[in-house]
């Protein structure tokens, strides 16, 4: 297992941000240049691929250590999908549609200074620093399974601590049934998206109260016992482990407390194949794809296949949210 | 064009058409066939059948352009067959990695997911035209036979691009390169043939 111990870095070594950025922006003409000259020449015949393989990984983001408590609601009994994997394996449409994008090209995202917005159905708004938010809680160690809805799947040591330790604090009345999350969206910093898909931005998510509520529901700052890389969505983002993965929405810039249920990027992309619920359900397709199995992330493809467990293997925990629910309709 | 210059050619074509498998073999030799190495291979293998089969069908209409051109013809056979090697090998993907070789699984997917029903069509397609790609077999059909049977070949490039839009998420857009290129080449035939006529009308 790999985690790098950035303390062990003289200041002297890291190379200024400047300089990084020029370096980076230089990468990026002779990727460009190179790309370009590729396809010219014979994209037909993989030379982008061939590309892609001798080229160095790229990590768009600071390694920064944070100081975490153990937590007796960790997932055991897996083994975790490498840290390269999980960074460099995402789907955060608003930097890039392909998978690889997201290291690439959240480089730019604004991490610091950051505040998250309370509003809606609570006795009175507030705003967050990241720096409170960090210190609001002990930050826990807890792994997770994580079940993306193309089928896929992953296991990553998270970094944070439920969701309900920060709704406590803010007051939502009793109206408030249900909690919406909006993700960072500036046109200008994500420039990638709209070029390869249609979405309305910024990107919208949403839990009903007693789901917001529920202990397994984390609220992130971290994975592999680091702050979170920007792709996959710092410096806070939601994690609801039993629902495919778009439910955990990244970059967090507002939570609202809401009566009615409220609207949700892939919902409203696609009401029938993605529904408010998206627990994951084996038994339940979702439109176009089979749910009944899914492919381990980091392992050879003879070993990928395995069997897909109803609420990704948290249902001890949280069927009982759904009693009485049926969950065809409710998907 | 000289003889030696088509052989020549003939060579790069068909080093060009390995590449995308050659590039799969060394990503599995050296382990670096990604995080999701199942979905690397499937997207590879079905992607190139879409190229090859496009740029197959493209040879028709690009020779028309100019008589400097007719030699283009020597490799629309290899393009085509190399269409459907590389659809095979997603085919068996599917049935290895996807439904673990169950028969079952298979017939249900084919049946209820219609990406999967697209895809089966657009392979099925072009097993005739694999089978029929021999100079004998055009022989025996007689080329207008021939000819109105490898039409086939525009419906399985019609199917197979469906195929490729319904499995992505909706709002995704990575199939519209190939369905441009695609629609170009279905109205270049009754554009090109127009013209000419107009042509002839004149003269």
């Amino acid at each position: 297992m790999l985690i790098r111990k950035p303390n062990a870095i003289p200041s002297s070594e890291i190379t200024p941000r400047v300089a990084y950025e020029r370096f980076m922006a230089r990468r990026k003409f002779l990727r460009t240049a190179m790309g370009a000259a590729a396809v010219a020449g014979a994209s037909a015949f993989g030379a982008d691929r061939i590309a892609d393989i001798l080229a160095p990984r790229t990590h768009a983001h600071a390694d920064t250590k944070l100081k975490t408590v153990p937590s007796p609601l960790t997932t055991t009994g897996e083994q975790l999908t490498s840290l390269e994997d999980v960074t460099h394996y995402n789907n955060f449409y608003e930097f890039g549609i392909d998978k690889s994008d997201p290291a690439k090209n959240a480089g730019g995202l604004p991490t610091r200074p950051w505040s998250v917005k309370v509003s809606g159905k609570v006795k009175s708004e507030k705003t967050f620093d990241i720096d409170s938010l960090l210190k609001l809680r002990p930050l826990e160690d807890r792994v997770y399974r994580h079940r993306c809805v193309e089928a896929w799947s992953m296991v990553i040591p998270w970094v944070g601590y439920s969701l309900s330790e920060l709704i406590k604090q803010c007051d939502p009345l009793p109206s408030a049934k249900y909690v919406q999350f909006v993700s960072y969206y500036d046109r200008h910093v994500e420039k990638w998206s709209g070029q390869d898909a249609t979405i309305f931005w910024p990107y919208s998510e949403g839990l009903r109260m007693d789901e917001a509520m529920h202990p397994l529901t984390l609220l992130a700052f971290g994975l592999y016992g680091e702050v979170l890389p920007n792709q996959n969505g710092a410096p806070v983002r939601i994690v609801v482990p039993w629902k495919y993965g778009y439910k955990s929405a990244k970059s967090i810039v507002e939570i609202r407390f809401v009566e009615k249920q409220p609207p949700t990027t892939w919902n409203d992309q696609a009401p029938s194949a993605y529904g408010f619920y998206s627990n994951v359900n084996p038994d339940v397709d979702t439109v176009p794809w089979s749910q009944k199995s899914e492919r381990r992330v980091g392992l050879p493809f003879w070993q990928q296949r395995r069997t897909t467990l109803m609420f990704n293997g948290y249902g001890d925990q949280v069927a009982s949210l759904y009693k009485g629910m049926d969950l065809r309709k409710y998907y | 064009m000289p003889r030696k210059y088509i052989l020549l050619l003939k060579v790069v074509t068909w080093i060009g058409c390995l590449s995308p498998l050659m590039v799969l073999v060394y990503e599995a030799v050296t382990n670096t066939l990604g995080p999701d190495p199942t979905a690397n291979i499937t997207f590879s293998t079905g992607y190139n059948t879409l190229l090859f089969l496009i740029l197959s069908l493209a040879i028709t209409p690009v020779r028309s352009l100019s008589p400097r051109l007719s030699w283009l013809i020597h490799f629309r056979r290899l393009l085509g067959l190399f269409a459907f090697f590389y659809g095979t090998l997603h085919f068996f993907t599917w049935v290895a990695l996807y439904t673990g070789f169950d028969i079952n699984a298979m017939t249900s997917d084919i049946l209820k997911r219609r990406y999967i029903t697209a895809g089966m069509f657009a392979w099925l397609c072009l097993v005739p035209l694999a089978a029929t790609s021999t100079t004998w077999s055009i022989r025996k059909l007689g080329g207008k036979r021939w000819r109105a049977l490898h039409k086939l070949a525009y419906v399985a490039a019609i199917a197979g691009v469906v195929h490729f839009w319904w499995q992505v998420k909706p709002g995704v857009m990575s199939p519209l390169r190939l369905t441009i290129v695609l629609a170009v080449l279905l109205l270049a035939r009754p554009i090109l043939s127009m013209l000419r006529r107009n042509k002839g009308q004149v003269a």
